[in-house]
């Protein structure tokens, strides 16, 4: 009887320090990614990235290569205890939301860093793909992680001094 | 070889086609790698070790698509799009299609 009580509070215990640590070191990561996102960006903020077939001054690049870029994230304990239970009501996920949004700026981020070294000035023809990964565990019912991936064309830009010439010309 | 996700090749015609070619590889995490990203589910963010697996996968096809166009005469693949499908337990299968086209 003991040793069964003992259990019981044993695995109440493991789950109550799994949502801390999952909760506290998930958040910390979570803030990181974001800082380190937001820097990132800004960096690249130049560089256009668009789903457009054509945009101005790529007509005859110099240079065209494929680029890429993906991550893989999946969610913390926490947020995915809270999202079962969320479950139960429908609706929005929110949790859901932002690690899928995180995910996204992560892979164009790398697809822009991708064209860069490079050399290339745009990205056209964006496509984005989501896809899940399912765990080895329980029975493939399980999610590992989500799979986001992003790719485009990449095309060098003339210079300015070059398109100042053309139109003088 | 050029490699674009657009219709063309942009700066360029096309002079002929040949056709749907394609590049396929399944391939599984292995047990080092799934303990590590179980441990990583816990705390989330990236799982670094799938970011890789699936980059060199996806790799693979590309190289095996553009084998498939060089053998039959092509010098540029356009329209070029990914697909991924999770095929069984732990395993994803990573597929890259396009047209083989030569440009000029």
């Amino acid at each position: 009887m003991d040793d069964q009580a003992f259990e019981i509070i044993f695995q109440l215990l493991l789950t109550v320090v799994l949502l801390v640590v999952g909760y506290v070191v998930g958040k910390r990561r979570e803030e990181r990614h974001l800082r380190d996102l937001a820097r990132r960006e800004a960096e690249f903020a130049w560089m256009p990235a668009v789903p457009m077939k054509h945009i101005p001054g790529a007509e005859r690049p110099e240079k065209i290569a494929l680029v890429e870029g993906s991550v893989v994230v999946s969610i913390d304990y926490f947020k995915r205890m809270l999202s079962s239970a969320l479950q139960i009501f429908g609706g929005r996920i929110d949790t859901y939301e932002v690690v899928l949004r995180r995910a996204r700026r992560e892979a164009v981020v790398r697809m822009k860093e991708d064209a860069r070294s490079r050399g290339l000035d745009a990205v056209i023809c964006v496509r984005l793909e989501t896809s899940r990964l399912a765990s080895s565990g329980s029975n493939g019912k399980g999610t590992a992680g989500v799979e986001v991936h992003a790719f485009g064309t990449a095309v060098s830009l003339p210079k300015t001094d070059d398109r100042l010439a053309q139109a003088a010309s | 070889m050029y490699l674009t996700t657009t219709e063309s090749v942009p700066g360029t015609t096309i002079v002929e086609f040949y056709g749907l070619v394609s590049g396929s590889s399944v391939r599984a995490k292995h047990v080092g790698r799934d303990i590590m990203a179980s441990l990583k589910n816990l705390v989330g963010g990236e799982l670094v070790g799938y970011t890789e697996l699936l980059a060199e996968s996806r790799q693979e096809a590309l190289s095996r698509m553009i084998e498939q166009a060089t053998s039959q005469g092509a010098n540029a693949i356009v329209n070029i799009r990914f697909a991924t499908s999770s095929v069984a337990q732990g395993a994803a299968e990573l597929f890259a299609y396009g047209t083989a086209v030569k440009v000029e």
